[in-house]
């Protein structure tokens, strides 16, 4: 049986740690509804964008000189995985998720016998993967110094992976990251983002018209594609900033929680054994009152 | 009748109205959008000004844009532009 003091002790940590947890908790709260709401305004930027690349990718389809990131490179032998996490922790299993998720696919794409490369954005997704494939970390993308990856970040993630595509360091490239669902769930989710995919979206009534290309097709195309590129993960690091949010929230809550039993359950058994000091005091003294 | 106009950014919706004119600087010359027009698309060049005419003969608003990419369609003139100057 611990010592009273010990107990105390031990009731005045898991408080202290509560109490963390708890500051965690609210403030991923708070920046959950600023993460949504950012989630939110880049909406309408991505739907248009993929209409626009919906309606352009139909018309040049059969072209020959539609561009290689269209396309592809007409191999599928390098794969880039690109992997986004978070630089903190405190979320639960949110990193853990989405590394699960691309230790996966590297797996399987070894086993048939393609050569895997990663390219990394976030602090938390690093250590795992560099000790399981050491060798095959292309770069790392340090978003640790800024607040909040933002526009510029995917922009510069973009203009990256294009110059190794065209340098033909790698044939496809996959994404991971985490779709947001809701506080309680996020999803890890894969996405191949080169050869980029035509999006599918419902053609508007506008294909029926005849547009006029300005200058012409394979031209606009030359130039959507990497834009669209960067609008994708500007939305995949969106959605992990939500997610990230969202798991640190739920994670803290249960945390708080376990901490509040804990406390609960020690407090129970510092009163048992004070109340118990109490009465062999008690005992002790009509022991020696009555030997008198 | 007018044109509706929207100009969007990856961070946010910057504007949605109902204009009389917009004048877009294409990739390859300027160009009027007023209601009714053929559906086009065009690139946006980065040195160029969308001029936004509120009303018929006001003076224009200027909206300076970077990465910009224009669409007419039935819904009106949708601008996508990477950066909103101003």
């Amino acid at each position: 049986m611990a010592s009273l003091k010990e107990l105390k002790g031990r009731i005045n940590s898991v408080k202290s740690t509560q109490k963390i947890t708890k500051a965690k908790q609210m403030v991923a709260a708070a920046k959950l509804r600023k993460a949504q709401a950012g989630a939110e305004a880049a909406r309408p930027y991505a739907t248009r964008m993929a209409s626009v690349m919906a309606s352009i990718a139909g018309k040049v389809a059969g072209n020959d000189g539609a561009p290689k990131l269209f396309t592809g490179t007409g191999k599928d032998q390098v794969y880039l995985l690109v992997v986004a996490t978070s630089d903190k922790g405190l979320c639960g299993a949110f990193n853990s998720n989405i590394v699960k998720a691309a230790k996966l696919k590297a797996a399987s794409l070894a086993a048939e016998g393609k050569t895997v490369l990663f390219y990394l954005v976030g602090r938390k997704g690093r250590a795992p993967l560099i000790r399981e494939w050491p060798k095959a970390i292309l770069h790392y993308y340090d978003t640790s110094e800024v607040r909040e990856p933002g526009y510029a970040e995917a922009e510069k993630i973009a203009g990256e992976l294009v110059g190794y595509y065209d340098e033909g360091k790698f044939d496809v490239a996959h994404l991971f990251f985490s779709t947001f669902k809701n506080a309680l769930t996020q999803d890890p989710t894969e996405q191949q983002i080169i050869p980029v995919p035509a999006p599918k979206v419902e053609v508007t009534a506008t294909a029926g018209a005849a547009v006029e290309y300005e200058p012409d097709e394979d031209e606009i195309l030359a130039e959507l594609l990497p834009r669209y590129l960067k609008t994708q993960l500007f939305g995949a690091l969106l959605e992990n900033q939500a997610s990230e949010q969202g798991a640190s929230m739920t994670a803290m809550d249960n945390a708080t929680r376990n901490a509040g039993e804990l406390i609960q359950k020690l407090t129970i058994q510092y009163n048992r054994s004070r109340q118990a000091a109490i009465t062999t005091e008690l005992i002790e003294i009509i022991a020696g009152a009555e030997a008198l | 009748m007018s044109l509706h106009f929207e100009l969007v950014t990856p961070a946010r919706l910057v504007r949605s109205e109902d204009v009389y004119m917009v004048v877009v600087p294409g990739g390859e010359g300027d160009f009027g959008v007023l209601v009714g027009h053929a559906p086009v698309m065009s690139t946006i060049r980065d040195d160029g000004a969308l001029m936004v005419y509120k009303t018929e003969g006001a003076a224009p608003e200027e909206i300076r844009v970077r990465g910009g990419f224009a669409e007419v369609g039935d819904k009106g003139l949708t601008v996508l532009a990477e950066h909103v100057e101003g």
